[in-house]
C-alpha cells in the first residue's frame, strides 16, 4: 500500500471543464470518499487515477512514482467497477487469477493467492462457478477479490454498492470497511450516496462542478461546512437570505436582526441553520435569537417531525423536532416560539 | 376473449406454422426420397429402392473435383472474410469513422444484391483487372476466392457487429486495470466474448460460399468447377437420382456442421 497524491489535476473537453484543479493527498491506509452530485467530476477523477482518462494537466503520484503518463496496465491500482465487469467466459478462480497471471506471478503461487482472496471476501468454494451463476452480491465480492488478489498499491471503488439492494448494501458497506482496515488498504471510493460516504470514510472530499469544495472528516464537514453548497449537501440546512450588517450581526431579507458568530464582511450573505439546532417552545427560553413563527407545513416522520415555519413574509426555516413522549403535535397555522444560539448559524457571503 | 376463440386462435396459428414448415421441408423430403429410387427416370410410385446412386455420386469425378474445389474456396473465403470482417466490425462499432453508416451499408450490400448482378459485376471487374495488370485473374482460384470473400463479409459484419453492440466495454478496462496490455486484452477478453458471433459468422459464411451458384457461374475457368456447377452441368444431360444423392450428402454435411456448432454456441442466440 502507498500514499497517493493528486496535484492540480484538470480535465477539459473543449470549452467544458469537468475536473478543475483538484488537489488531494491520501495517506497510506486511508479510506477517502469522493462525494458529490452526478456530473461533479468524481468519476472522471477516479478514472484519471486508474489511467483510463488522460488528464489535461496536473500530476498523479502513487507512492514515490509519478504515474500521470503511465497506461492503466502499469499502475497497480485495483479498480472495482460499478458493473463489476467480471469476465463472463472465465470461472471465479480464473477471474481472480487473471491479475496474477498478468503480473507474472509464478503458477505455483497463484492457487494459494486466489484461494486467500476468495476467503477474504467469504467466497471460498465458489472457484469453479461462472459469473452468471452468482447473485449480484456475490459478483460484487468476486470483483473485490479480483482487485485485491494482485495486491494493488491503491484500491479504487466506483460506486461499488449502487447495484445492490438496500439491505445488502448496509452489510457490504461494513464488510468493505472492515476488510479495508484489516489490510490497511489505501482506498478511494466514489459515491453520490451521502449516508454511504459518511459510514465508510476516514475523510471525505465534497466535489461540485469539477471542483473540490471541501476536504474533511464527517464532523468537520457537518459542523463547519466551507460553503453554502457543502452546508446543503452534507445533512440539511435551512437557508435565510439577508445582509451582514456588522461584526456578528445579520439582518434577514424580512428585516429580522440575528446574532451570529461569523466574521463575514458586510454585504449580501446567506445564513445557514441546521434544523435540529433550532429549539422550540420552552427550550427556546433564554436563547439570543428568539422569534415567533407560524407553522406552514408539518410532516410526521416517526422518529422526528419536520416542520417548515415562516417568521415573516420572506424568512422561512426548517425545524426538526424529536418525537419525544408528550410532544404536542404541531398544526399548520399555529404560532410557536423558536430560538437558537449564536453559534448555530453559519453565514456565507453571497456567491460562496 | 372467450376460451373458444382462444382455442381457435391457437389452432389457426399451429395450422399456419405447420403449412409453412411443410412448404419449406417438402422439397427436402422429396430430394431425400428420390435419392433412394431404383429407376433412372424418376416416376411415382417408385419401382423399388436402391443405394446405387450414392455410389454413383461418390464415384463421379466432376462431383468429387467440384466438392474439393468448393471446400477449398469456402474455407479460404471464410478465413479471409473473418480476417477482414472482424476488424471492420470492431472499427464500425467502436470508433466514429467518417461515413460509418455508408461503410456499414456497403459491407452488407453483397447480401441483398442478386447473385447474377454480383456475378456480372465481378466478371467485368476481373476482366478489367486482368487487362490492366496482365495477371491471370479471370478464371483463377484466387479470383474465385476473392469473389466468394465478398459474399462472406456481410455475414461476418452482421453477426460480429450484433455481438459487439451488447458488449460491456468495462470488462476490457478491467483487464487493463489488472495489468493486461491492449493486445492481451483483445485476445483474452474481447475475442472470447464475441466468439459466438464469430463462430456463427464462419458457419453462415461457409454455407453461403459452398452453395453459391449464380456468381460462381461467371468466374470459374475451364476444368475448374464448383460442386453446384458440376451438379447443374450433370442435370443438363441426365435426370437420374445421382443429383438427389449428391444433394442429400451435402444436406447431411451442413446439418452435422450446424449441430456441432450449436453444441458450442447457441445459434438461436446470435442469429
Amino acid at each position: 500500500m502507498a500514499r497517493l497524491s493528486i496535484s492540480h489535476l484538470k480535465k477539459t473537453y473543449g470549452a467544458l471543464t469537468v475536473v478543475d484543479d483538484v488537489d488531494i493527498t491520501i495517506a497510506d491506509g486511508e479510506f477517502l470518499v469522493l462525494l458529490g452530485p452526478s456530473g461533479c467530476g468524481k468519476t472522471t477523477t477516479l478514472r484519471m487515477i486508474a489511467g483510463f482518462i488522460a488528464p489535461t494537466s496536473g500530476a498523479i503520484t502513487i507512492g514515490e512514482q509519478d504515474v500521470t503518463n503511465l497506461p492503466p496496465w502499469k499502475r497497480h491500482c485495483g479498480l472495482v467497477f460499478q458493473s463489476y465487469a467480471l469476465f463472463p467466459h472465465m470461472t471465479v478462480a480464473q477471474n481472480v487469477a487473471f491479475g496474477l497471471e498478468m503480473h507474472k506471478v509464478p503458477q505455483a503461487e497463484r492457487g494459494p493467492r486466489v484461494a486467500e482472496a476468495l476467503r477474504l471476501v467469504r467466497l471460498g468454494g465458489f472457484d469453479e462457478r461462472y459469473p452468471r451463476q452468482l447473485s449480484g452480491g456475490q459478483q460484487q465480492r468476486v470483483a473485490l477479490a479480483r482487485a485485491l488478489a494482485m495486491e494493488p498499491q491503491v484500491l479504487l471503488l466506483d460506486e461499488p454498492l449502487s447495484n445492490l439492494d438496500a439491505k445488502l448494501r448496509l452489510e457490504v458497506r461494513i464488510e468493505i470497511r472492515e476488510l479495508q482496515q484489516k489490510l490497511g488498504l489505501t482506498t478511494i471510493m466514489v459515491t453520490h450516496d451521502q449516508e454511504e460516504a459518511l459510514t465508510m470514510a476516514d475523510r471525505l472530499v465534497v466535489m461540485e462542478k469539477g471542483q473540490v469544495r471541501q476536504i474533511g472528516t464527517q464532523r468537520e464537514l457537518y459542523e463547519k461546512p466551507a460553503d453554502r453548497f457543502v452546508a446543503g449537501f452534507i445533512g440539511r440546512s435551512a437557508f435565510v437570505e439577508g445582509q451582514v450588517t456588522g461584526q456578528g450581526r445579520f439582518r434577514t431579507a424580512g428585516g429580522l436582526d440575528i446574532a451570529c458568530t461569523a466574521a463575514a464582511a458586510s454585504g449580501p450573505a446567506t445564513l445557514a441553520l441546521r434544523p435540529e439546532r433550532i429549539a422550540v417552545g420552552g427550550e427556546a427560553e433564554g436563547l439570543p435569537n428568539r422569534f415567533q413563527a407560524r407553522i406552514e407545513h408539518a410532516s410526521y416522520l416517526g422518529a422526528q417531525l419536520d416542520v417548515q415555519v415562516a417568521l415573516n413574509e420572506q424568512d422561512r426555516m426548517l425545524l426538526q423536532i424529536p418525537n419525544k413522549v408528550g410532544l404536542a403535535e404541531p398544526h399548520v397555522g399555529e404560532s410557536i416560539t423558536i430560538g437558537w444560539a449564536e453559534s448555530a448559524g453559519l453565514v456565507y457571503p453571497q456567491g460562496a | 376473449m372467450s376460451a373458444g376463440s382462444q382455442r381457435f386462435g391457437r389452432y389457426a396459428l399451429n395450422g399456419a406454422a405447420g403449412l409453412s414448415l411443410g412448404f419449406i421441408l417438402l422439397p427436402l423430403i422429396f430430394v431425400t426420397w428420390l435419392a433412394f429410387f431404383r429407376q433412372e427416370i424418376p416416376s411415382f410410385p417408385p419401382e423399388g429402392y436402391s443405394l446405387k446412386w450414392f455410389a454413383g455420386a461418390a464415384n463421379n469425378k466432376p462431383f468429387i473435383d467440384g466438392f474439393m474445389l468448393s471446400l477449398q474456396v469456402a474455407v479460404a473465403s471464410t478465413l479471409i472474410g473473418l480476417l477482414l470482417g472482424v476488424p471492420a466490425s470492431l472499427a464500425l462499432v467502436r470508433h466514429r469513422i467518417p461515413l460509418g453508416g455508408g461503410v456499414s451499408t456497403l459491407l452488407l450490400l453483397p447480401l441483398v444484391m442478386p447473385g447474377i448482378v454480383l456475378g456480372t459485376a465481378t466478371y467485368v471487374f476481373q476482366i478489367e483487372v486482368e487487362i490492366a495488370t496482365q495477371l491471370p485473374v479471370m478464371g483463377s482460384l484466387g479470383g474465385l476466392i476473392a469473389a466468394h470473400t465478398l459474399v462472406v463479409i456481410p455475414w461476418v459484419v452482421r453477426l460480429v457487429t450484433a455481438s459487439l453492440v451488447g458488449f460491456d466495454r468495462s470488462i476490457e478496462e478491467a483487464a487493463q486495470n489488472l495489468g493486461a496490455g491492449p493486445v492481451t486484452t483483445f485476445w483474452r477478453v474481447t475475442l472470447p466474448s464475441i466468439r459466438p458471433g464469430i463462430v456463427a459468422a464462419a458457419l453462415f459464411g461457409f454455407v453461403t460460399s459452398f452453395g453459391n451458384l449464380e456468381m460462381s457461374l461467371f468466374l470459374v475457368g475451364p476444368g475448374r468447377t464448383t460442386l453446384p456447377i458440376a451438379i447443374l452441368q450433370y442435370l443438363e444431360w441426365k435426370i437420374d437420382p445421382t443429383v438427389a444423392a449428391a444433394s442429400l450428402i451435402q444436406i447431411v454435411l451442413i446439418c452435422v456442421a450446424m449441430i456441432v456448432t450449436d453444441r458450442y454456441v447457441k445459434l438461436s442466440r446470435v442469429v
